[in-house]
């Protein structure tokens, strides 16, 4: 029974353990569904994008992405190039809350799509 | 404090002090709806501060002019938690300039993830007066009757009272959707109040221009909200209650200060018929971080 308990105790630590350490990133990849960017590509969204990221993100994110002050990651980076759609809008969408990352629910959808594009456009 | 006629000069103060910053900051937008009662479930970004200046003018029937004033100062402590301290004062035509008290704020995001509504809880301690004119909220059998008095004798009621709110707010293709529900108690006395507020409003534009622009369509945002009282909890109801109905919009300039205005009307006998509510707001990006810097910088070179 003790044993028992004990086992279930350290699983529970290893799953809390593992979940802190899973990034943002991974959590939204799985999480997200299958979105595609409607704006993907296009010059003018790309230029609303970065008009938009000085203004919400670069605060934190650093201009143009490149990292700022705090602990907000830098955002010029394979793992965002390379991310799904989907996963950076669910990002956009959800925030993390508990991360210090805000929810940008508030923004409509074509401006997250705006900012996606932006950021995913290879400098 | 009852100062007659110096009311003005620390209001010039704190707008010179306002247009000051904004003359040093980046640009960074005041986030909330054109609402100026209604609470949405968006939250202050962590370390951001934003100041806003909510003020509301009207005649009510059998009382003078006023101009009823809050400064509201807000601050995202995490992301799911924002406080805010109110300063409250009023001016009334024919009669004197009075401050009316303060309200500190807090509001808690219940879920950590974007839902189809989503709940937030307020609760506010307030340290007002009867003069208190800035109808930041109607409860009860709130009225026109509260607007007339005279500010000498309105102001000798002491309410001391917690506030607690509900809020449940979504957003659905570009719209901003808001219910509020209010329940007040004053901390000495007097029975539970309730009240409400909802409102919906929406951006002219849901994309945004690449360029940098003040009159784009983006800039707007337009709505309607309506609140009003439900009575006490020994008589809970709309018989006496007041209630309003205030289309509202804001337009935020592309260096990130919004105006906003909301005409009101009453829509019931208890009600003021016409207010005016205007406001303008600036939020003020890392705040936090560079309050720190400098107490830090402070404490570093003695």
């Amino acid at each position: 029974m003790k044993l028992s308990r004990l086992i279930c105790g350290a699983c529970l630590l290893l799953a809390i353990a593992s979940a802190r350490s899973e990034s943002l990133m991974e959590h939204a990849q799985q999480v997200a569904g299958a979105k595609t960017n409607p704006l993907a590509g296009q010059d003018r969204a790309q230029r609303a994008g970065a008009k938009l990221f000085a203004r919400e993100c670069a605060s934190c994110h650093g201009a143009n992405g490149l990292g700022g002050a705090g602990k907000a990651p830098p955002l010029r980076q394979k793992e965002v190039y390379e991310a799904a759609p989907g996963a950076l809008f669910w990002i956009l969408r959800n925030g993390a809350l508990h991360r210090g990352m805000p929810s940008f629910a508030h923004l409509p959808e074509a401006q997250r799509w705006q900012i996606i594009t932006w950021l995913k456009a290879r400098p | 404090m009852q100062r007659n006629c110096k009311y003005w000069p620390p209001v010039a103060g704190v707008f010179l002090a306002f247009f000051g910053l904004i003359a040093v900051q980046s640009e960074v937008w005041a986030g909330e709806g054109p609402f100026f009662v209604t609470y949405s479930h968006q939250m202050e970004e962590p370390g951001n501060l934003e100041i806003t200046t909510k003020n509301i003018t009207g005649k009510p029937e059998g009382g003078n002019r006023f101009l009823g004033s809050a400064l509201e100062l807000e601050y995202g402590l995490k992301g799911w938690w924002t406080t805010e301290m109110y300063l409250d004062g009023q001016a009334t035509g024919g009669d004197s300039s009075v401050f009316t008290g303060y309200r500190w704020e807090n509001r808690f995001r219940l879920l950590p993830r974007e839902h189809w509504i989503n709940p937030v809880l307020y609760v506010e301690f307030e340290n007002i007066n009867g003069a208190d004119k800035t109808l930041l909220e109607v409860v009860g059998t709130d009225g026109k009757d509260d607007l007339t008095g005279l500010n000498a004798e309105a102001r000798i009621e002491k309410k001391r009272e917690i506030e607690t709110k509900l809020i449940l707010g979504s957003y659905f293709k570009g719209w901003t959707i808001a219910e509020n529900f209010i329940a007040e108690k004053n901390v000495r006395h007097a029975p539970f109040e309730f009240g409400y507020a909802v409102g919906i409003s929406r951006p002219l534009a849901l994309a945004a221009r690449p360029e940098r622009c003040n009159f784009c369509a983006e800039n707007f945002q337009a709505g309607v909200e309506m609140y009003g009282g439900l009575g006490t909890h020994a008589d809970f109801g709309l018989t006496d209650t007041s209630h309003y109905i205030a289309p509202t919009a804001a337009w935020t300039l592309a260096n990130g200060v919004r105006f906003s205005a909301s005409p009101t009307f009453g829509l019931t006998d208890t009600s003021a018929r016409f207010l005016m509510r205007f406001g303008v707001s600036y939020e003020i990006d890392q705040f936090g971080r560079a309050a720190s810097r400098l107490f830090r910088g402070a404490g570093g070179a003695r």
